[in-house]
Order: structure tokens, then sequence, then C-alpha cells
């Protein structure tokens, strides 16, 4: 059951020295130059205020840009392994927008599909998510095509709507939630009158997601949709590493005379290097392929696998693209294609 | 507490600096025993990205040696060398790493004793800078396990 | 714009060429996007205005362009250096391109071989801007301590996305150094050590290549301004060897050329 309370802006400062008194790490977006990052925070008065969205999702608290899953040593002529435990730091991320809030059960489909990966499982459970609704969006967010909203509360803990320039409206929405309420509860006031509705920003839907994943099975075969599309994408990783429910990685073992690490980070389908086989072939050796599969398995593959669309709407490979791909722009004229 | 000894890495073309310091030892000029020397055909063939590697793998300090200009047993390739050294020690300096930790020396298969005193003198510059920690820093290699978020 | 428009048409209904590289609006007021006109009909779509300020010569290089067939490319300085630097290093036949020179009048001139680019270039200095220059400065009275914590901070927040790399039309290599993995030179995975690994031989592979574009720094989603490393080391090699990169279409690379009399005063 959701409670609502009320929570006054001025008293994050206390509620985050309550959360770091309690042994847990803050994570919250502050500002660098014209970058908005979730970044470890000591003070709430760090965090960037005014924003629309962050640069980088908040993907990196389940599954960070690099990390070492195994460790090995050279013994001789033998190779001794040794297990990298999953060491998860009791975190709390605060400003996640409802988008990126979605983006981790998208996540979590894959790394607990076939086989549990404790690298991100026990970084999901050591997690809280306090989650900040959206009062401002701009042309490039479409949570509201993809089954988002700006206020919704799928994947935060406590969602917080700022309902006036002094406090926020708290949904209390889950028992971490509550763990997190037991910690500072005087901070937590009885709920306010306003309604969270009022202020929240408006999202117009751009396109009919079941239209699109409908049409996308046949629309497979319209290779000149997709190099028409693709023509101006320069083959970066821009996208899937800015996108919060993108989940490539790659495998790289790096060592010295001694030993060395087994480490898992971050891959992009969009890169031509992603696909290529030993052999020299290449499946996916044209951009137009390499554009196709990222909207195949975001739209249809994954709903089909797992049950999600893998994509929440927050706009960010569109607003960093540096070719200017527009990610609704091309699904719009995938679901109207003659 | 152990005086820091530095590990310095020379990178020398086959036909002179290596030479060279063959007979250094061959004439029994006994220099400081800090270098471990890495051979190539030729300066020309010295790629930058080497002496970034040498420092990420635990070097305090690199030589790097060749040929005298127009000495070159493939000719050129020591004219190449240089200029890439012209501009990569400025890209170095430009990014903050000493430059002092890198020194470059002609050095002919003639030149034995400037050799030793070229090497004495490196290792002695580079005891007075210290180990590379800034460097070492940034590297996690080999067991530790890292994690980049 | 009309006179773009007007001779793009031409230029596809007469089949000189079979595509017009050019801009079109982009997803929001203040961004342009590179389109491909291949008829007469699409030539509509080009604009010519304040926001037409990326390199579209990147697009010269990239296979499914090339495929569309012979181009027409809309470019500003930096594309018309490109493909001087891009001719230099046998990467373009001359007049396979039909290139449309405009500069910030919005003046078109049209430029069908590379004597005719060196010829409209021949007006303009490819030396550094003041700003650009300040910019370097500022950095080169930092002391060392304080130039490396600077770098050190900007590269760790690279995600190696390659997005540079992608954006440069001198990054045209068909296995770039660092998909090499035998050896893995450079570390793919993204810790501080590789990061500057990374920027710093990219930086060297560009030096007196590099045409000062921006489209890089541009690019970098975490807003790293790499650019200003090549252009450090375009300053130093006009100053120290005479040469700009995208001034002739012949061949001129500082690191395979030289001069028996190099000056340099680190060499014992």
């Amino acid at each position: 059951m959701i409670q609502t309370r009320a929570l006054k802006k001025t008293s994050l400062s206390a509620l985050f020295e309550k959360l770091t008194a309690a042994g847990r790490r803050i994570l919250a977006p502050r500002k660098n130059g014209d970058q908005i990052a979730f970044e470890e925070i000591a003070s709430a008065r760090d965090m960037a205020d005014d924003y629309i969205q962050t640069t980088l999702p908040p993907k990196s608290c389940v599954l960070p840009r690099c990390e070492t899953i195994l460790q090995y040593r050279f013994v001789g002529k033998d190779v001794e392994i040794q297990d990298t435990p999953p060491k998860a730091v009791p975190t709390v991320v605060f400003g996640v927008r409802p988008c990126d809030a979605r983006s981790f059960a998208v996540l979590n489909s894959v790394f607990t599909w076939d086989y549990k990966d404790a690298f991100f499982t026990s970084r999901l459970e050591n997690l809280v998510v306090i989650g900040v609704s959206c009062t401002k969006a701009d042309a490039y967010c479409f949570c509201t095509s993809v089954g988002g909203g700006p206020g919704r509360t799928e994947g935060s803990d406590i969602l917080l709507t700022p309902i006036n320039a002094d406090e926020y409206l708290a949904e209390i929405i889950t028992e971490k939630g509550n763990e997190i309420v037991a910690l500072a509860p005087d901070l937590f006031g009885p709920p306010p009158t306003a309604k969270k509705e009022d202020v929240l920003a408006d999202v117009p839907v751009r396109f009919e997601l079941a239209k699109l994943a409908e049409r996308l099975p046949e629309l497979f075969y319209r290779e000149e949709i997709w190099t028409d599309q693709s023509l101006r994408c320069l083959g970066c990783g821009t996208c899937a590493f800015l996108c919060p429910a993108c989940v490539c990685f790659d495998i790289q073992d790096e060592s010295n005379h001694n030993g060395g690490i087994r480490a898992r980070c971050w891959d992009s389908c969009g890169l031509s290097l992603f696909t290529l086989h030993t052999s020299g072939h290449n499946p996916r050796h044209r951009q137009s392929q390499r554009w196709r599969q990222r909207v195949m398995h975001k739209f249809s593959y994954f709903q089909d696998r797992l049950g999600y669309i893998a994509c929440v709407g927050c706009g960010r490979c569109a607003r960093a693209c540096p070719a200017d791909m527009n990610l609704v722009e091309h699904l719009k004229a995938l679901v109207e294609a003659v | 507490m152990e005086e820091f000894e530095p590990k310095i890495i020379a990178f020398v073309c086959n036909w002179c600096t290596y030479a060279g310091a063959d007979l250094t030892g061959t004439s029994r000029i006994r220099y400081q025993p800090n270098v471990r020397i890495i051979r190539f055909p030729c300066t020309g063939r010295i790629d930058f990205m080497l002496l970034l590697k040498a420092f990420a793998r635990g070097a305090d300090g690199v030589i790097v040696s060749g040929c005298h200009p127009n000495d070159c047993h493939y000719t050129s390739g020591n004219f190449h060398a240089r200029r890439r050294w012209i501009l990569f020690r400025r890209l170095l300096d430009f990014v903050g790493i000493d430059v002092r930790r890198i020194h470059f020396a002609w050095i002919s298969a003639a030149e034995g004793a400037k050799w030793a005193e070229f090497v004495n003198d490196v290792t002695d510059t580079i005891r007075k800078l210290g180990p590379f920690e800034e460097y070492r820093k940034l590297v996690h290699m080999g067991f530790d396990p890292i994690e980049v978020a | 714009m009309e006179a773009l428009r007007k001779r793009a048409r031409e230029l596809l209904e007469t089949g000189a060429v079979d595509v017009v590289i050019g801009y079109g609006a982009g997803s929001a007021p203040d961004r342009a996007r590179a389109i491909f006109v291949r008829t007469p009909k699409q030539a509509d779509e080009l604009i010519l205005d304040d926001r037409c300020s990326r390199n579209l010569a990147v697009y010269l290089m990239k296979p499914e362009v090339q495929a569309l067939g012979r181009p027409a490319i809309v470019a500003n300085v930096p594309a018309l250096r490109s493909i001087l630097q891009l001719a230099a290093e046998s990467q373009m036949a001359d007049g396979r391109v039909v290139a449309i020179g405009f500069n910030g009048n919005g003046t078109l001139t049209e430029l069908p071989t590379f004597k005719a680019i060196e010829e409209y270039l021949a007006a303009i200095p490819p030396a550094l801007t003041p700003e650009e220059l300040a910019r370097i400065a500022t950095i080169e009275k930092m002391s060392m301590a304080e130039r490396f914590a600077f770098w050190r901070s900007l590269f760790a927040r690279c995600l190696r996305c390659y997005a540079c790399r992608a954006a440069c039309p001198l990054c045209y290599c068909g296995k770039c150094f660092v998909e090499c993995n035998q050896p893995q030179w450079i570390p793919a995975i993204p810790h501080e050590e590789s990061n500057l690994e990374w920027h710093l031989t990219r930086a060297m592979h560009l030096a007196g290549r590099c045409i000062n574009c921006g489209d890089c720094a541009a690019a970098c989603p975490v807003g790293i301004p790499l650019n200003v490393l090549t252009q450090m080391l375009a300053r130093e090699v006009a100053g120290q060897f005479g040469l700009h990169a995208g001034t002739s279409s012949k061949k001129e690379y500082v690191l395979s050329t030289f001069k028996t009399d190099d000056k340099e005063t680190f060499i014992r």
C-alpha cells in the first residue's frame, strides 16, 4: 500500500545525514559544467536542481561502466582462479526520474533471466531509489509513449513530487522506502492536500507503441527504411552507453606476469566490432543492420523474450546523439511506413 | 627505510646504442644497474605508446636512444623518430606528465663511455624525482579488482 | 538557401552527382543534421544557416554513403580542409566530389577540384583563433600537477563510446589501434590508465592531420574538450615545422616527412 506523506525540501539535509549515519552511500545528481551526473555527495546542498534530465543514467548503480568478475594468478604453469565476490555498498540514489526508475526492472529481467547475476542482483538489493517526479519536460521526453509517465511510481522506493516551492509530496511505495522513513520519521509529515497530478509535466504521447510492436516483425525486411534512417548514424556508442535500459556488455581480461582480472564493461551494438567474428565475418557489417538491431531488440525481441519494452522514454539518446538520430522520429516513421 | 631505486626502461636501436651499450660492457666500464634495455631495429620503430606502457608497468623513467642523424642504419628512421619525440614531448608536458622522466640521446656504437655517463646521469635524475606515483595511481594492473562506476 | 537547393536539383537532374550531402532541419530548433539528398524534390529539405556548423566530410568516408554514388557536399571551411587532407592521404580522387563551399555570409562557391578548394582556402588562414590559443595558454599556465589533475579528471569521465572517433573525418582506419587485441595495446576497460592512453595516442595519430572542426568535442557525451589536445599539437606542428593540415591535396604529413636539420633541444 502506498503511503503518502509530506517532506520539506529543507529537510533533505537532515535526511541525508541520517542516511549517512546509517551507513548508506548517497548518490545524487551533481552539476559539472554543463554535465549532470549521479555522484557521491556529502550534503544536499551539492545537488543540482532545476534540470530536466541527468546526462548519464543511474544505470551505473547496478551495472557499472566496468567491474571485476574474477581474478586469476599465474602459479607456475597453472592458473589459479579466484572469484571476486560482489561487493555491493548500501546505497541510496536520489533524484531518479520516473523514467529511469522504470529501467531497473528492465535491466533486472536480463540479469535474472536464465542465470542470476550476483553482481547485478547484489547491487540492486542494496539500492534504494528515491525518485523525483517531473514537473518539466522537453521535446525529447517520451515516457508516456512507452508506458511510463512523469509521476509514475514503478521502480522507486520513495517517489517525491515537488508540489510547491517548499515541499515534496512523498509516496512511500516499498518496504525499502519504509525503512528509509523509519530512519528519520520526524521529517515526514502528514500528507499534503495538493494533488500530485496538478504539478506533473505534460508529456504528450508521440507514437502508438502497440502499432509499432505489431509492425516491426514485417518491417525487419524493409532494408531501404533502415538504410535511409541510419545514413547519418556515425556508429558510436553514445546512445547505448547513455541509455538506462541498455545492457550490452563486453568481457575483457587484463593481466601482467603475476596475474590478472576478468572484467565486464559496457559495450554497444552500434559499434561494428560488437558482432565481428574471429573469422573476420561480421553479420552486422553495415550500420543499417546495427540500427535495425537496436530498434528490433528494444521494441520487439525484448518484449517477446522478457516482457518489457527496453526503452523508458528518457530521451538521452536523442539529446546526446552527435548525428541527431532521433528515436521518436524514427519510430513514428516506422509506425507510419507505407 | 629502504632507499628508492628507480626502474628505468631504455628503448634503444640495435645498430648504434645497443652496440654502444655492449661496448660499455666489454670495456668494463661500470655504471648504475637500474636500466633494463629493450632492443629495437631502429628508433623509428619506437611507438610513443610504448613509452606510456613502460610508465604504466612500473617504470619511473624512460630512455630513448639511437643513431646520430645521418647515421641511421635504415637511412632516415631516426629523423622520423626525432619529429615524433618533438611532438610527443609537448603533448606529455601539456597533460602534466613530467618530461624530465624521459631522456633522449644519440649514442653510437663507438660511444660506450657516453652510454655509461648518460645512464648514470639519468638514473641520478630519476632518483631525485622519486617514484612515478602520480602515473601509477591511474593504473590498475594485475590481480587487483577494479570497478569504474 | 534557395540558390543551394536550386543547384542541388540541377546537379541531381543532370546526373552530375548521385547524392548531395547537406544539412537539414534537426530535431530541435537549434539543431541541424546531415541529410542525403538523392532526388531533386528532396533538395527542398536542404537548409543553410547558423545551425549548420558540423563537419559533413565525415560522411564522405562512410561506406554506406560511398555506396550511394558520386557525392556533392555542402562544405564549411573545416569540411573543405577535411577533403584536402583526405586527398593528401590518398583517400579521395580528384574531381570525385563536388564541394559546395559556404562561408559565414551564406555565399556559395562551387569547388569541383582540389585545386579549386586550395585556392578558396588560401585566403583563409589555417591558424588557431585567439580564443583557441588563449584556452591552450590557460592550461599551460597551470603547474604540472594542476595540468595532470585537470586532464585526469576529464579522462576519468571518458566512457570509451568512441563518439570522438566516429565524428572525426580523419579517423577512417578500418581497424583502429584500439581494436587491436593481438596484443591488446590499449585495454578496452575504461579505467583511467587506458582512457589516458586512448586520448594521448589518438591525439598523436591526429598530429598534423586534425583540421580543427571541433566535432570530436561536440560529439563527446560527457563534455571532454579533447580537441584542445589536437589544437595544441596543431600549434606545435605549425610553429616547429611550418605545416598546416588541410591546406594542400599533396602529401606532406608531419610525421612521415622530415628535415635533416629539424631542431630540438632535448636530445643529447
